[in-house]
């Protein structure tokens, strides 16, 4: 009880303080969204873009894919932007979301260190190059944290017929962290590691990892965006929201995506209504 | 060792250079943290005073809980505070999630056990100094905590200094309440754990050292006023 | 004199038999780690009266006056502020001065302003006592510093004027002067003086016999927590009846204690 006291009698100093401004809440929404959209940039470069056109200021919390799915549950954001297909459609059946669309796609690349122990090097098949990683026992570290980037990895490895579980903690180790910093792991103790392009290109602690496999189908990654459901939420801006996500799937919209750039390279591919 | 000397190099260079988006985040990380400690101490101080001066049944237990409740860790915090203040929670209706009042929320929870409990054993100790001539002249409960408060004011000003300590350094609260925004619940801590996860570890570094400074100064200048007090013999 | 109607079997004994009692203390007993410190102890104090208790170290002479003063509750017996039990009021109506001051992290004038103010003293008044004390203490000058930089003399001067400005009927020192110089104990000797002649009744655990002869119109000796011998301070101190109270005199002392009678 003293939990609910104390934010309480917190918040009545607050006001009292004049630091929160309940009427300030007005024109802003709140996007859930995976990490690797906001480190490598899209949102710096398109969200100026979309205020400038309708005034409305976006917030984004960046989080895991697996964390943003269950804000977004708990009503804590007006929109879903993130790349876990199944899940985004769970999301929507269940209720808490009105209808999924994809917004862009890229892909994941397997990185490593450029003296390439397991010899993956220029591999197309990434399941493949998995279990050549595997059979080598290269260390390989894994976001590990359910993340959208996580649960491909997972499939892959799948796929490849290895039990990832009996190697964890030798040769595979599960960091539980954020694309980055896994990818700062990776580097500190020369390891393989799968990112998404667009994070990987914007990354600027590479610590010598290259790019050693890319180009499989399998690799493909899908972003989607789900507008949070009012009925189930009634404090969603639904309205607002609306038209962030309106905006995103229109002409204008795909077209910032797709003349973002980072060192010259396109990192998002807008695939709306496709 | 190279590599760091570099980073640490370009790190000055970022801070010489202080741009608007800097001052931006260093003023946001000292509002949520100076209000939250501020609001620790309405809080903290006299339920810690009280707790130091009077018997009652179960003071060894709330004790026990104050100084346990020192340890809780931030994310944990967080998650409390998230959870109560999410649309789904309690306190969803105030509408504070992602706003720097959310992290500030999240930080008194952080700090008020800190600040009890440290101020309890600070103010036990004077007491036991006073509680005889208290007796003597007949003090009323409210004037003995709020003399107590008063004659320990230094060393309380410590306790403070401590819970603001914890609480401009600590990440795991504030980026789950706060959501790390930017432009608008965008701190130092949080931007630190941001610029390493997109491997900027200059820009990261030359937070941290920010950081360091703001924390040398705020305790420079409590120990300067502390000095002084015991030059009066008031410490 | 009337006083040599003592008996060790029977210390219970009025010390001076004119008026009703201001505090009475009746069977009086405090007992601490299984051991009994306090024995049974019946005291008078009659208003306006000065009252020393002697006696050798671990006697209980500090811990008979919080008995009296009503900062400890007894094991058994009780205390009677004007015939009735003391309570908070009683307390109020007295004020003790302690071995070492205890004064607050304030500034000299702070420190009265807080014993007047806490009992809740008019303005106007306060502020006419603040005066007189700050007067009487000589202390005028050092109004505005920190009371814990004042000389140990100072400070002690300063608690006295503090316990005075209570207006106290009766006023307990604990061994007010046992750690400072003759200068400054002529000082508090003066302020105690002064107060008795006021009309404050006194009681003064001391171990200088000095100043047990000048300041005490009574004596109370303690020994291994019990009234041993009390009389005319000035008889009991020139021709003691009781053994220990001699021994103690004469230094060949201290009986009751182990580590003292080793020495």
């Amino acid at each position: 009880m003293a939990g609910r006291i104390l934010p309480s009698l917190a918040a009545i100093a607050l006001m009292a303080l004049g630091l929160i401004h309940p009427a300030a809440a007005d024109r802003f929404i709140v996007v859930q969204s995976t990490t690797s959209t906001q480190n490598s940039g899209l949102y710096d470069h398109i969200l100026p873009l979309f205020r400038e056109r309708t005034g409305i200021e976006v917030r984004v919390v960046a989080v895991g894919t697996g964390q943003a799915l269950r804000n977004a549950a708990n009503g804590d954001g007006d929109v879903l932007l993130v790349h876990a297909r199944s899940d985004e459609e769970r999301f929507v059946s269940d209720g808490h979301g009105i209808s999924r669309a994809d917004v862009m796609y890229n892909d994941f690349v397997i990185v490593g260190p450029a003296k390439d122990p397991a010899g993956v090097a220029g591999m197309e098949d990434a399941v493949a190059a998995l279990a050549r990683i595997a059979e080598a026992e290269a260390p390989f570290v894994s976001r590990g944290d359910d993340s959208g980037t996580h649960k491909v990895e997972l499939e892959l490895w799948e796929e490849a017929g290895i039990d990832i579980a009996a190697a964890s903690g030798s040769w595979y180790r599960e960091t539980g962290s954020g694309m980055g910093a896994a990818l700062n792991t990776a580097g500190g103790m020369g390891a393989y590691a799968m990112a998404d392009r667009a994070t990987w290109t914007s990354f600027a602690n590479r610590n010598g990892q290259r790019i050693l496999v890319e180009g499989d189908p399998r690799l493909f990654n899908q972003y989607g965006i789900v507008l949070v459901n009012p009925d189930k939420h009634p404090n969603v801006k639904a309205g607002l929201g609306r038209l962030f996500v309106d905006w995103v799937l229109s002409e204008e919209g795909q077209a910032a995506i797709a003349a973002y750039r980072v060192d010259g390279q396109q990192v998002f591919f807008p695939n709306a209504g496709g | 060792m190279e590599s760091f000397w570099r980073i640490l190099g370009e790190a000055v260079g970022l801070i010489l250079a202080w741009d608007s988006d800097l001052i931006e985040i260093v003023g946001l990380s000292l509002r949520v943290t100076l209000s939250a400690v501020a609001i620790s101490c309405l809080i903290g101080l006299p339920l810690g005073a009280m707790v130091g001066a009077f018997r009652f049944p179960g003071r060894t237990a709330v004790i026990v809980m104050l100084n346990s409740l020192m340890g809780l860790p931030p994310v944990v915090v967080g998650l409390i505070a998230y959870l109560m203040l999410s649309a789904a929670g309690p306190l969803g209706p105030l509408e504070l999630l992602y706003t720097p009042a959310a992290m500030i929320i999240a930080q008194t929870i952080l700090v008020t056990p800190i600040v009890a409990a440290l101020s309890r054993q600070v103010v036990e100790d004077c007491y036991r100094e006073y509680a005889e001539q208290f007796d003597s002249l007949g003090v009323g409960p409210f004037d003995r905590v709020a003399a107590l408060l008063w004659d320990a004011r230094y060393s309380l000003l410590t306790v403070a200094l401590a819970g603001f300590g914890r609480a401009v350094a600590e990440v795991g609260a504030v980026i789950i309440v706060g959501g790390n925004i930017n432009h608008v619940t965008r701190v130092m801590t949080t931007t630190i754990a941001l610029e390493t996860s997109k491997g900027n570890l200059e820009l990261a570094l030359a937070l941290g050292v920010v950081l360091l400074a703001i924390a040398v100064a705020v305790n420079g200048a409590v120990m300067t006023l502390r000095a002084s007090a015991v030059r009066m013999a008031y410490a | 004199m009337p006083e040599a109607a003592f008996h060790m079997a029977a210390p219970a004994l009025p010390m001076a038999a004119d008026g009703p009692a201001l505090l009475s203390a009746r069977g009086l007993c405090f007992d601490a780690g299984g051991k009994r410190l306090i024995d049974g102890v019946d005291i008078d104090i009659r208003p306006g009266r000065r009252t020393v208790v002697m006696g050798a170290n671990g006697a209980g002479k500090s811990l008979l006056l919080r008995l009296l003063h009503g900062l400890i509750r007894p094991t058994a017996g009780e205390v009677l502020w004007q015939g009735r039990p003391l309570d908070r009021e009683g307390r109020l109506a007295q004020a003790m001065v302690f071995q070492r001051p205890v004064l607050l992290r304030r500034s000299v004038l702070a420190n009265l302003r807080f014993a007047l103010s806490v009992r809740g003293l008019p303005g106007p008044e306060r502020r006419a006592r603040e005066a007189e004390a700050m007067e009487r203490s000589r202390l005028g000058d050092l109004a505005g510093r920190p009371a814990r930089v004042l000389s140990g003399g100072e400070q002690q001067r300063l608690a006295v004027v503090r316990a005075l400005a209570c207006a106290p009927g009766l006023l307990f020192l604990d061994e007010p002067t046992a750690s400072l110089d003759p200068g400054s104990t002529h000082a508090i000797e003066q302020l105690v003086g002064d107060a008795h002649e006021s009309g404050v009744a006194i009681v003064l655990v001391t171990h200088d016999t000095g100043q047990a002869r000048r300041l005490g119109d009574d004596l109370v000796f303690l020994h291994g927590g019990r009234v041993v011998e009390t009389g005319r301070a000035a008889d009991v101190l020139g021709a003691p009846r009781s053994e220990a109270a001699r021994a103690w005199l004469e230094g060949r002392l201290d009986l009751g204690s182990p580590s003292a009678s080793r020495a």
